[in-house]
């Protein structure tokens, strides 16, 4: 255990105190006037997505700024940028839970949410970018009068699969870990209808010491399981490049590459959402400077591992001798998308240099601005990793420049909407802390009321 | 944890005990089931779907102008399929007859027949009658007779038995499954030269090794068969 953890659990909060924190927002109050707006208004966004998605499958994807040599755009982009968000919550909450990291209880419950709402918003983006969208099941291996099976070499089908697997998943450990929090809404519900929904969710908990034990064994033994998955998904991303020809793509570093910008984006997204969160729901008491230290400093961490990734690729292509290779770098740092470029190092690597300091991760004004500016950094990585490469390939003759339209940027943006929706609904639905979890900690902490 | 909290704990109050009844357990069960086999069933019927002859269009006689009956003309009267389908040697598409094929024999015999008139009007006026198609494929299917007469694939191993057919239907379902099944094992359906039109041909007890040898008679590029490029050009 950290230094850390032996501080006691969230301070000015019993053990009911946590309860009643985390359960009212969802059960006593009705819905504040903020919430009402943000949800109209991601309603509105929403539907602004819906139209966009609409309009491509009725126009075709003409509408994109793709061209014959920028075969990939903004979809990949968005979608190696959402997966890599939702990369985290799956993450956070397995991997600290295995290291017995006792901070994680309070962040773990919304940051699960948030991974299953980016990779559903992470799966569409490569539906829409197929050109026929209503074929997009023929990545799915399944009995056919055609006796034809997917071509199991492609990168492409190895991430149907990664992505399946890695949504089922998530979305059971999330659920594993809300049953008994569910049991508590049930048994804290003064509606009957209410009472039924949750205690219909709640799968008949009753807390009983049997619950309790095989509920700490299953749930340990798929956080056990999560952890190679979670690096699994994201390296499969990685293969989609690494596993062509391409200049600038074909690098063994890419898979752990990826798993760590997925990461570094995944914290940067948490953080952000727990500022708000804290604010919306009025959680301080929860969702501690401790918090926003102990991620700050992951964050500062990811960063230098991405430094050293940038690093190696670029000593690689030089050492490489490869004059294709040297030629995307070259082009990366003085071609046209090179002012992009120096964007992205100053948000992925500069921006994050400011957590050294212990007074500005637990200042949240700065820690909000860094961790928004490592989630554009990370979504301009992931374009440049396509523009640089695409627009700079082995052909001369071939090369092209990318011109986003304005629906590239619509889709991208109104994405936001569903996701802002999805989060909202579940703040209102269910609580957004594992109250179980947190009163756990205390108790073992010995900070029991 | 003082003693066993399942018994030792009394309900909060007497609403919360009875917010179920006895019955919901099996409900819950039977609705997580449901879960699974719901979906794997309804996934399960699509499949099962598309080697319907609904889909595949298999053993479907559609109306024609004329009701002509290959099990009169083949099978009673004995003509050969090359009579009428003359191109089937030489060209992709094995040739509809046109209708002074059919005067050959009807400017003489049932001339008056009600059921012949649309073929005298055809001649008349000089307009070929409009069959409609039974075995169709997909325009992004290239499919050639001539290859398959000329390398031992008779008209029946498709067809099937035209010659017992009162009016025609599509005997093969025509699945591109179906198509592979030949193209990635030739052997058991290929006929010497001159059993190709036969109106029925049952392979022999030693098909396995004449069909081997059959394959060299052909010159057959075996390895090849199944390339996409061989169907879709």
């Amino acid at each position: 255990m950290s230094a850390a953890a032996t501080e006691p659990g969230p301070p000015s909060a019993s053990h009911a105190g946590v309860i009643g924190l985390v359960a009212d927002p969802v059960l006593g109050r009705p819905a504040s006037r903020r919430w009402w707006i943000a949800f109209l208004l991601a309603g509105l966004v929403t539907l602004g997505f819906l139209g966009c998605i609409t309009w491509v499958l009725v126009a075709g994807i003409g509408l994109y700024g793709n061209n014959t040599t920028v075969v990939w755009g903004f979809p990949i982009a968005n979608y190696v940028w959402w997966i890599g968000i939702g990369n985290a919550g799956t993450l956070i909450s397995a991997l600290l839970l295995l290291t017995r990291q006792p901070w994680r209880a309070a962040i773990n419950r919304f940051a699960e949410a948030m991974t299953l709402f980016a990779a559903s918003i992470a799966g569409l983006f490569p539906i829409l970018h197929l050109g026929r969208p209503y074929r997009a099941y023929w990545l799915a291996p399944y009995p056919n009068s055609m006796e034809l099976w997917p071509q199991w070499r492609s990168a492409l089908v190895w991430d149907f699969a990664a992505i399946a697997s890695y949504l089922i998943f998530s979305f059971l450990f999330w659920y594993l870990g809300l049953i008994p929090d569910l049991a508590t809404l049930r048994d804290r519900a003064r509606s009957r209808g209410a009472r039924l929904a949750y205690g219909v969710l709640a799968f008949g908990w009753r807390g009983s010491a049997r619950h309790w034990q095989r509920h700490d064994a299953v749930y340990r033994a798929m956080a056990a399981l999560a952890v190679p998955l979670v690096v699994s998904v994201h390296s499969v991303v990685g293969l989609d490049f690494a596993a062509s020809l391409m200049p600038g793509w074909q690098e063994s570093i890419f898979p752990p590459y990826f798993v760590v910008g997925a990461l570094f984006s995944g914290f940067a997204m948490v953080v952000t959402l727990a500022v708000i969160l804290r604010w919306g729901l009025g959680l301080q008491a929860l969702i501690t400077d401790r918090h926003f230290d102990a991620m700050g400093k992951v964050i500062l961490a990811a960063a230098w591992v991405m430094s050293l990734s940038y690093l190696t690729e670029w000593f690689m292509a030089w050492y490489g001798g490869d004059p294709a290779e040297r030629g995307v770098l070259r082009f990366q740092f003085t071609g046209p998308y090179a002012p992009l470029y120096a964007a992205m190092l100053a948000c992925n690597l500069l921006a994050p240099q400011l957590l050294w300091w212990r007074r500005l991760r637990t200042n949240l004004p700065v820690l909000l601005g860094v961790a928004v500016l490592v989630n554009v950094g990370m979504w301009l990585e992931r374009i440049l990793i396509i523009w640089n490469t695409l627009s700079h390939g082995y052909l001369p003759s071939m090369r092209r420049l990318f011109q986003p339209t304005l629906w590239d940027w619509l889709t991208l943006a109104t994405s936001f909407g569903l996701f802002a929706l999805l989060f909202l609904c579940f703040v209102r639905l269910l609580p957004a802390v594992a109250m179980h979890d947190v009163n756990k900690q205390r108790h073992e902490q010995g900070g029991a009321a | 944890m003082h003693g066993d909290p399942d018994e030792a704990r009394p309900p909060r109050d007497a609403l919360q005990a009875q917010l179920f009844p006895p019955w919901a357990t099996l409900v819950a069960r039977l609705a997580l089931l449901a879960l699974v086999l719901l979906p794997l069933g309804l996934l399960g019927l699509l499949m099962a779907l598309q080697y319907s002859p609904y889909v595949t269009g298999q053993g479907i006689t559609p109306d024609q102008p004329v009701p002509f009956s290959h099990e009169h003309h083949v099978g009673g009267l004995g003509l050969e399929c090359r009579y009428c389908h003359g191109g089937v040697e030489v060209s992709r598409f094995a040739g509809l007859p046109p209708t002074e094929t059919c005067m050959t024999c009807h400017s003489q015999l049932w001339t008056n027949a009600a059921m012949l008139a649309p073929v005298r009007r055809s001649l008349a006026e000089d307009r070929p009658i409009r069959w409609r198609r039974v075995n169709n494929l997909p325009d992004y299917v290239y499919f050639d007779h001539s290859v398959h007469v000329r390398n031992g694939v008779g008209c029946t191993s498709c067809h099937g038995p035209v010659d017992s057919m009162p009016l025609m239907r599509q005997a093969a379902p025509l699945t591109m499954g179906w198509c592979l099944g030949c193209h990635r094992d030739p052997a058991p359906h290929l006929r010497p030269e001159s059993e190709i039109y036969a109106g029925h041909w049952t392979p022999p007890a030693d098909q396995a090794a004449r069909g081997a040898a059959l394959i060299g008679h052909y010159g057959i590029r075996t390895a090849h068969l199944t390339d996409c490029s061989v169907c879709h050009r």
